[in-house]
This record gives structure tokens, sequence and C-alpha cells, in this order.
């Protein structure tokens, strides 16, 4: 059977996407920030997921403003890095799992979570950088993945509560795949950010270390976290924080940190990134 | 205008909640820049700006948003940053760049604000702090 078996969080920042394909990970500004990525390269090494399930957001790349789906899941055989305005990232392109893609779609709209089904899409940023900033710079990537996109550019994302509980429906929906895989899901993007307006460039520490904590030790009461909060504490863009809770909804109840990385800036964000394994 | 329904975020300074109400408002000018995506089309764009707009049935307010690169008030205007972000990939200007014009002050002193921890929410979390 597949076993999920661990939850990786990361920020996606686009910026931090060019310093690796620009090859300045190592001057100043970026040091400090790659440093905290050392041990989620070494410990993927020896884990080996066969499928990641990357919860991502699309920043108006796949989708315009005609179709805006809350939740997509991507089930296509590919995925090409997407051409964001600078051209496409020089990284390879990203192979998906149809057959548990189609699975967790079977699965899941069955137990109440209509997902969008999708079949081509170029993956933004949003997808990529996060598979850099854990798997470096390889001609493939060494693992599949499936994309499931969660809308949170048009208010109102979906809230915290629903993604944390379609994490669990994930869970149910990957536990019942009868291939022998070994799983993660990946929650990204956050933490406080905001990119807009003449509020841009909010950081709010506290806000994002307590947000650390509490996904690991009390997600229950983490997920009642209404969207005003994430907004008026993390930033307009912080809101990006609810696609961690599906990650943690897919978790067992109790877990292990292997590892918890905080740091700013990221051009205009704050970076947050933990591993966790679920407990025998 | 029609009366828009009172939202838990208007009450947060500086910041534009891009609901479906602002969707609506922004429709072509996003849809424009989202064009942006394609290569052909940002050479037309670059070659002649106020033609390629008119192509466009955008009001004039967000065409001088455009022209002028005034980003708060694209946004003012409906516009999202993630979509107005093709705009000034195509002037080849960094998110952070983008960013610091938003806000009134030099790129330089952004990006020093960012790197000594970014903008305090205190006092920055309610439009009454402010006043």
């Amino acid at each position: 059977m597949a076993r999920l078996t661990a939850g990786v969080t990361t920020s996606h920042v686009p910026a931090i996407g060019a310093a690796i394909d620009n090859g300045i990970t190592s001057d100043d500004y970026w040091k400090p920030l790659f440093e905290g990525y050392e041990f989620v390269k070494e410990w993927v090494k020896k884990e080996k997921p066969d499928v990641v399930l990357l919860v991502f957001n699309d920043h108006a790349t796949a989708f315009d403003m005609n179709f805006i789906p809350t939740f997509a899941l991507g089930c296509a055989p590919e995925f090409e890095p997407a051409d964001e305005g600078w051209g496409p990232r020089p990284v390879p392109t990203v192979k998906g799992h149809p057959k548990l893609a189609a699975h967790i779609a079977q699965e899941v709209i069955q137990d109440n979570f209509d997902l969008t089904i999708i079949n081509k899409m170029d993956v933004d940023h949003g997808l990529t950088v996060p598979l850099s900033l854990v798997f470096g710079q390889p001609e493939e990537w060494p693992c599949q993945v499936i994309p499931l996109a969660v809308n949170v550019v048009l208010y109102p994302p979906p809230s915290g509560q629903r993604c944390y509980d379609l994490g669990k429906s994930l869970r149910k929906a990957i536990d019942s795949f009868p291939e022998d895989l070994n799983v993660q899901i990946w929650g990204t993007g956050g933490m406080s950010h905001q990119l807009q307006g003449p509020r841009a460039g909010l950081i709010n520490k506290e806000f994002d270390k307590n947000f650390l904590d509490q996904i690991v030790n009390d997600p229950d009461e983490l997920a009642k976290k209404p969207h005003i909060d994430y907004v008026r504490e993390a930033g307009s863009e912080g809101i990006e924080l609810v696609m961690w809770m599906i990650m943690r909804g897919a978790m067992n109840k109790e877990v292990e940190l292997k590892h918890k990385f905080y740091h700013v800036p990221a051009s205009n964000t704050a970076v947050g990134h933990l591993v966790l394994e679920n407990k025998e | 205008m029609s009366e828009r329904i009172a939202k838990p975020y208007d009450d947060v300074p500086g910041t534009t909640v891009f609901d479906a109400d602002r969707a609506h408002q922004g429709y072509h000018l996003n849809q424009f820049a989202m064009s942006l995506m394609k290569a052909g089309n940002r050479e037309k764009f670059k070659i002649d700006e106020s033609a390629y707009l008119n192509d466009w049935p955008m009001t004039e307010e967000q065409k001088q948003g455009v022209l002028t690169r005034d980003y708060n008030r694209m946004i003012a205007s409906g516009g999202n940053i993630y979509f107005l972000a093709k705009i000034f990939s195509t002037d080849k200007i960094s998110f952070q760049a983008a960013a610091a014009t938003m806000t009134g002050v030099t790129e330089e002193a952004y990006k020093e604000m960012m790197i000594n921890g970014g903008r305090s929410p205190v006092g920055n979390m309610y439009k009454k702090e402010g006043e």
C-alpha cells in the first residue's frame, strides 16, 4: 500500500528560483537562506520519496481571470515549467503520477471535496521553486509530482479549516492506494508578506513564529484562524499559509519535527521551512 | 457607483484585497496584463503601448495607470498584483523594485527596510491606528 511518510513546508518566492538559476546562492544576501535548506537536501536523499503531492498556488500563470478553481488536481503525466514573462525556468519537466492522481480524485471527490481535474497545465515558480530548494539542480527530478493548485489569488481562498480537512481526506485516499509507494506531501507559500500597496513589505515575525509552532503542536486550533487574521497580521499575500494546513491535515496527529528554519527576507517575503515525519 | 458591502478587510491600511468585486472591475486590465505572458505580445506592447492598450476595453483610468506605471492606481482600478507582475516583468523590473514604487520610497530604501526585518505590523494593522 502507499504510505504517507513525511510533510515538508516551504516558501516559494520567485527570487529564490532566480538566485538558484543564476548561480548566486552563496553571495552575502542569499547564503543564510540556502544554508537553511542543507538539512532537507540530505534528508530527502535518504527518504527517497516516490511521489510528492505538492500543494502550491498558481500566480496568474496557468489560470487567468477566466477560470479560477479553488482546488485543482494535476492528473497529467507531465507538467512543463511556465514562461512567467522572463522565459521558463531552466528546470526539468515535472513528471506526474496519473494513476495515483486519478485515485485521489476518485476518493476525495466522493468524500465531498469537489476537486477540479487538470489534464494540461504549465507550472510556475509556486511549484518549481520548492522542488529546486529540496532537490537542487538535477537533470531530472528524482520523483514524480502531483500538483494540487489552491486559489489564493482571488479572495476568498478556501478557509484554513477547509484546507486542513481536505488534507485528512487526501490522506485517506493515499492510504487506500494499492501500490507500494513512499509519498510525501508538501505545503508551500508564505510566510508573512505583502506585495502590493503602501503596506508592501509587511513582515510579522511573531505571527510567523507562532504559526511555525502551532502547525506542529496544535493544528486543530490553528485551523480555526479566520482569513482576516492572515490578511491583517501576515499581509495580503501571507494568506498563502492556508496551503500549509493541507499538508498538516494529511499528516498524523502526532508528528516529529525534524527541521525548522525561518529567515527574513527573501525579496519581499519571510521564508519559513519545516520538515515533519509521521511518528510510527 | 453601486454600494459595496462592508468587508472586514476594508479597515486594513494600505491594502486592497482582490475580491470578486475587484475582479469584475479589473477584468480587462488583468487580462491585458496576462497577454504579456507571450513574447510576441511583449514586443508589440513595447513598440506602441497606447495602441496596444486601445485593443483592450479598459477604462481611461486603467490605461493611464499602465502608461504611467502607477501600480497603486492600477490596483485601485481593479488590478491584481500577480497579473500586474507581467507588466513589470516586461519592463525587466524585479518584484522588489515594483513593490518599492507602491510604498513611496526608493528601491534602495525599500531593500534596506526588508533586510532590517521588513515593515513592522505595529501601527499597520488597522486604519484607525494611522489617524
